[in-house]
C-alpha cells in the first residue's frame, strides 16, 4: 500500500453526518442524565440506562471511528474478541453471587 | 487460483463483503487487514487490549458492589452539586460528559478536514479537542477534590460500602490517565498539522516514517476511545 493509494481510500464523509451524530450523542446523554434526573428506579431504570448506553457507544464506534466503512475482516478481529468480557461479567456475576451468600451465611453477627 | 491471489492483490480483494471475505482476508498469507495501514490497525489493536484493561476495571467494581452486604452509597446524592441552594443530581458528571462529548465531535471534523487537507481547520479543531480534554481533566480533579475532602478514601467513605473509594479512584483515575494522554499526544499531532508535516510528508522523528493525515485519525480512533469508555462509566458507576 503505497502513501498516495492510502489518501484515496481516506475516509470521506459529509461533516453533515457528523454533525448528526454530535446532535444524537447530546440527547442520548441528556436523556440518560433524566433517567436520574427524575430518580427511575427498578427495571426500567436499569433498560433505560443500558439502552442509550449501547446507542451512544455504537454510535461513536460506528461513525466516529468509521468502523462501519472500515473491511469486515478488521471489524470482526476487533469486535468478536470482545465477546469475551461478556463471558467474564457471566462468571463474575456467578462468583459475587456466591460469595455475598457466603458473607451472609457466615458474617453476619447473629444474636 | 491460490499462487494468483498471492500476486495479485486487486483480483485476490475481489470479495469485499460477508464471511467469505473474511476468510479470504485472513488466509491470504499476506496482510490480513487489507487497505488498512498498519498504524491503524495497530491502534485499533491496542484499543482492544485496553478495552480488556477497563472491561476488569469495571467487573470488577461489579464484583465488588454485587457481594457486599453494605449498602452501596448513592452515586445521585455523593455527586450531587449544590447551587444557590438547590441540589442538582450528578450535575458535575453531566457537564463533563456534555465536555467529552463536544471534544469527541471535534475531534471526527478535525479528521474529516484533514482528509480534505485543511490544515489550518484541522489544527484548530484538534487544539478545541485538546482544551475541552484539558477542561474534562481539570473538572475531574475539582470532583477528586470534593470527594477527599468529603473523606472518600480508597478504604472507607462516609456513606456504605468502602469498595466505593477504590472502585471510583480506581475507575476514573485510569480513566483520567488516558484523557490526559489524550490530551498530549493531541497537541504533538497538532504541532505537526500546523507545520505542515503531513502536507510535505516530513519523516517523524521517532518512527523515520513520511507523514500522513492518516495521522490525525489514528490519533482521532483514541481520543473516540477515551470517549467510549467514559460512556461506559457514566452508565455504569454513576448512573446505575
Amino acid at each position: 500500500m503505497t502513501q498516495a493509494a492510502a489518501h484515496a481510500e481516506g475516509q470521506q464523509h459529509p461533516i453533515k453526518l457528523y454533525l448528526a451524530v454530535w446532535l444524537w450523542l447530546f440527547v442520548l446523554s441528556a436523556c440518560s442524565y433524566f433517567v436520574d434526573y427524575f430518580q427511575l428506579q427498578g427495571l426500567l431504570r436499569y433498560t433505560l440506562i443500558t439502552l442509550f448506553m449501547v446507542l451512544k457507544a455504537g454510535l461513536i464506534v460506528a461513525i466516529f471511528m468509521h468502523m462501519a466503512w472500515e473491511r469486515l475482516s478488521l471489524v470482526y478481529a476487533i469486535l468478536v474478541p470482545v465477546g469475551a468480557v461478556l463471558v467474564f461479567v457471566a462468571i463474575m456475576v456467578f462468583e459475587a453471587d456466591h460469595t455475598l451468600l457466603s458473607r451472609m451465611t457466615f458474617l453476619t453477627s447473629g444474636p | 487460483m491460490a499462487e494468483h491471489a498471492l500476486t495479485q492483490p486487486g483480483e485476490a480483494s475481489s470479495e469485499t463483503s460477508g464471511l467469505r471475505s473474511i476468510a479470504s482476508d485472513f488466509a491470504s498469507d499476506r496482510q490480513a487487514f487489507r487497505h488498512v495501514s498498519w498504524g491503524k490497525a495497530m491502534m485499533w489493536v491496542f484499543l482492544l487490549s485496553d478495552t480488556f484493561v477497563f472491561s476488569c476495571f469495571l467487573i470488577a467494581y461489579m464484583t465488588a458492589r454485587m457481594s457486599t452486604t453494605v449498602p452501596w452509597p448513592n452515586s445521585s446524592e455523593v455527586f450531587a452539586l449544590t447551587i444557590g441552594g438547590t441540589s442538582f443530581p450528578l450535575l458535575l458528571i453531566a457537564i463533563m460528559t456534555f465536555v467529552l462529548i463536544s471534544s469527541s465531535g471535534t475531534m471526527a471534523m478535525a479528521v474529516n478536514f484533514g482528509y480534505r487537507r485543511d490544515r489550518r481547520k484541522t489544527a484548530a479543531l484538534m487544539l478545541m479537542t485538546a482544551l475541552l480534554g484539558a477542561t474534562f481533566v481539570g473538572m475531574q480533579a475539582f470532583e477528586w477534590t470534593k470527594l477527599i475532602h468529603e473523606g472518600v478514601r480508597p478504604w472507607a467513605n462516609p456513606w456504605g460500602a468502602a469498595q466505593f473509594g477504590s472502585s471510583f479512584f480506581m475507575i476514573t483515575g485510569f480513566h483520567g490517565t488516558h484523557v490526559s494522554f489524550g490530551v498530549l499526544f493531541l497537541l504533538i499531532i497538532a504541532r505537526k498539522v500546523w507545520r505542515g508535516d503531513f502536507d510535505r510528508e516530513r519523516r517523524g522523528f521517532f518512527t523515520s516514517r513520511r507523514g500522513s493525515y492518516e495521522s490525525v485519525e489514528i490519533m482521532g480512533l483514541y481520543w473516540h476511545f477515551v470517549d467510549l469508555v467514559w460512556v461506559f462509566i457514566f452508565a455504569f458507576f454513576y448512573l446505575w
